[in-house]
């Protein structure tokens, strides 16, 4: 998702001045209050931010309050797609969305390492006040920290959210029944690829761009509709088969999927065949499972892909716990199990 | 996707498996002898459509399951040296030594790095010419010519500071030596395609005529598995025993020969053990004269370590096809892929994980 700013030319700390971060914009004193002031406060402009005080005040809405929290720490930062700006506040605003919330306020904390590039940070902090404009949502407090140079991996941005839940929206993993259809949002795995793909050392130009994107309009426009969501999970680390064993456990019952409807691109599956990867399990950051029973679905399919979304579709069911939380219906007919993953996926040797 | 898709075709299996259910008159134990054929088989669950009457064993063909502990406890040794930035496939990290894995030495500060291919490592011995840089080489002979060609190029490029710890293994040895063991139940091999492509496979000819098993060239795809296993039945069936070739889009019967000159201008067979089998004569491969200088065992002076598997795990009987990996008691439950008892449960090529991943049950 590109921002379309010219960052150098518009950048407010002049290069010239501090090419890079330093001990002291952490410290407390002028140099800091320089950063928000100059930097910052340019672009995070909340009528509670512009205060400067400790904290932010805020009216509460009406419901109820869904609040979840997300840290953010990605190598290479800048990537085919997005960047750690955009994903620290498309990460929480989707976690939110997921609630049937509407996202309204952030916080923003950053943790930056000694000599991490001035113009670095602008772009990032650029990209996050465009995200939150996108998908209206204010970043109404924060907080930056500077730690010694080999004590951090450049910048780590932490956010947390809180968004509206309208009364009567109920969604989670308890309201899972049998005989309800999964749908998934859109293709999965291009987030997972496309860092790999620029990741240091790897050598494959796989044109792939992160699926990185809100997806609260999606939630909402389902919501607005009067859809009786049982549950949305968006499918980020660990990808789809984490996200339905999530699901699956949770609601003690079994989901059953089909391989064949799985949308996924051919250049994330030719990649995840040369290293070895399951797509199932490479991480999205603008997808979603939802759960609903089976006479809404024609109605939530055609309301995805008036979104956008139009590679919604339907990939599978629930249904009584079975012997595996989740089972696939393989290409070629027959059933396996879809395993949690015990860890990182490593690329194989052959 | 082209070359992949068109070998996961639904209609085209479900014809080769009513093909092979007709053809079946009696009870065949058929090795797959590679771990990427062994999960083929367990994640597309060919081993449930194909008739009962034929049981697939699996084989040894996962390099990192059968790299001994001694030779991991060497590679941690090495890897916890300040001086040495330690490179390795991903999926060796993981494999537990006796007391500790790769990724702890990284956790606990060792320069520890996952590379994608031999000649990543050379790269980063070029760029670090003030540190020492080892290169875990581990593989069957897929991935040796590139391992050669990694240290060649070190050697063109005059790098004093790269070297290998070099954990190659052959298969032709090792069917040997499951062919040979006492109370062999296997009459047919579907032999690794990939190893092939590299190597040809004339070295499998004397094998199949000395024991009288069919042996077919077989890729990975599920199409591919059935197919070599239609043809492998077919043989069996018919009382032959010759060397076929299923995987033609990438083996010939001559094999790659650049490949195969770049192995032996590097390498040259030597005695190796694997881990749970033992001992097997000429099925590793050790550096030549003019390349020893590369070889990290003799440059760190570290000494293999023998050291006692897990009594545990039976990994050697799974490694062997003697037992199935749910038919170990500690599977699933002493036994995991968060607490590995032995290489299998880890590696993406391993049986255990493969069972673990596509069968276990709740």
């Amino acid at each position: 998702m590109s921002t379309g700013k010219d960052f150098t030319a518009s950048c407010p700390i002049p290069i010239a001045e501090y090419p890079e971060v330093t001990m002291a914009h952490g410290g407390g004193g002028t140099l800091m209050h320089d950063l928000i002031n100059r930097m910052m406060l340019s672009v995070f402009t909340a009528p509670g931010l512009l205060t400067r005080h400790d904290g932010a005040v805020l009216d509460p809405p009406e419901g109820r309050l869904a609040f979840t929290t997300d840290s953010h720490v990605i190598t290479p930062i800048f990537f085919p797609g997005g960047d750690i700006g955009a994903l620290s506040v498309y990460g929480t605003i989707n976690d939110l969305a997921m609630c049937g919330a509407k996202p309204l306020w952030l916080s923003a904390g950053f943790i930056l390492e000694e000599g991490f590039p001035m113009e670095d940070l602008w772009r990032v902090v650029s990209s996050m006040a465009d995200a939150a404009s996108i998908a209206s949502v204010s970043i109404v407090t924060g907080d930056t920290k500077v730690v010694d140079r080999g004590k951090g991996d450049g910048i780590y941005i932490n956010t947390a959210g809180i968004g509206a839940v309208p009364d009567g929206v109920d969604i989670g993993p308890h309201r899972i029944l049998p005989g309800d259809v999964v749908i998934i949002s859109g293709d999965i795995g291009r987030h997972g690829i496309s860092i790999m793909a620029v990741r240091e050392g790897m050598d494959l130009h796989i044109p792939v761009e992160s699926d990185l994107a809100p997806l609260h309009h999606l939630s909402a426009a389902l919501l607005d509709e009067g859809l009786d969501v049982h549950c949305m999970r968006d499918l980020t680390r660990g990808g789809l088969a984490s996200g339905l064993n999530e699901m699956a456990a949770a609601s003690d019952s079994t989901i059953c999927i089909v391989e064949d409807l799985i949308p996924i691109r051919e250049e994330v599956l030719g990649a995840c065949e040369i290293l070895g990867f399951d797509p199932l399990y490479v991480a999205n950051e603008g997808r979603f499972a939802l759960v609903l029973p089976e006479d809404q679905v024609e109605r939530a399919l055609a309301i995805l892909r008036e979104q956008g979304s139009a590679q919604a579709c339907r990939i599978g069911s629930v249904r009584p716990l079975n012997s595996a939380p989740v089972i696939m219906r393989s290409a070629i007919g027959s059933e396996r199990i879809v395993d949690m993953l015990s860890g990182e996926q490593l690329p194989r040797i052959c | 996707m082209k070359y992949v898709s068109e070998y996961r075709n639904r209609e085209a299996a479900e014809r080769y498996v009513e093909e092979l259910h007709k053809i079946t008159t009696r009870n065949w134990n058929i090795m797959e002898v590679c771990g990427g054929q062994t999960h083929s088989i367990l994640k597309y669950g060919i081993d449930r459509l194909i008739p009962d009457a034929v049981e697939l064993i699996h084989g040894p063909g996962c390099p990192v399951c059968v790299t001994p502990v001694g030779l991991i406890d060497k590679a941690i040794s090495i890897a916890s040296d300040d001086s040495v930035i330690f490179c390795s496939f991903g999926d060796m990290m993981r494999v537990p030594g006796s007391q500790r894995d790769l990724l702890s030495v990284k956790a606990a500060g060792g320069d520890v790095r996952m590379v994608y291919s031999p000649l990543d490592a050379v790269r980063i011995a070029n760029e670090n010419p003030e540190r020492e840089v080892v290169f875990f080489a581990v593989g069957f002979e897929t991935t040796a010519p590139v391992t050669a060609a990694a240290v060649l190029r070190a050697d063109a490029l005059g790098l004093s500071n790269f070297s290998m710890l070099a954990a190659h293994v052959l298969v032709p040895p090792a069917i040997e030596a499951v062919l040979s063991s006492p109370g062999c139940r296997i009459q047919g091999f579907l032999a690794a395609g990939h190893v092939c492509s590299v190597m040809g496979y004339t070295e499998y000819e004397p094998l199949a005529e000395k024991y009288k098993v069919p042996i077919v060239v077989t890729g990975f795809e599920p199409l591919d598995i059935l197919e070599g296993l239609h043809m492998c039945v077919t043989q069996l069936e018919k009382g032959t025993y010759r060397v076929e070739n299923q995987y033609h889009r990438s083996v010939t019967r001559g094999g790659n020969q650049d490949a195969v000159a770049l192995i032996n201008r590097v390498f040259r067979p030597s005695d190796r053990k694997w881990r749970g089998i033992g001992e097997i004569p000429g099925s590793g491969l050790e550096f030549t004269e003019d390349y020893s200088s590369f070889d990290a065992s003799v440059r760190f002076g570290v000494e293999e370590m023998s050291v006692e598997e897990p009594s545990e795990c039976i990994s050697g009987l799974v490694l062997t096809g003697e037992r199935k990996p749910d038919q170990c008691p500690a599977f699933g439950e002493a036994c995991t892929p968060q607490h590995p008892l032995g290489a299998p449960m880890v590696s993406t090529e391993g049986a255990c994980a493969a069972y673990f991943r596509y069968r276990r049950t709740t």
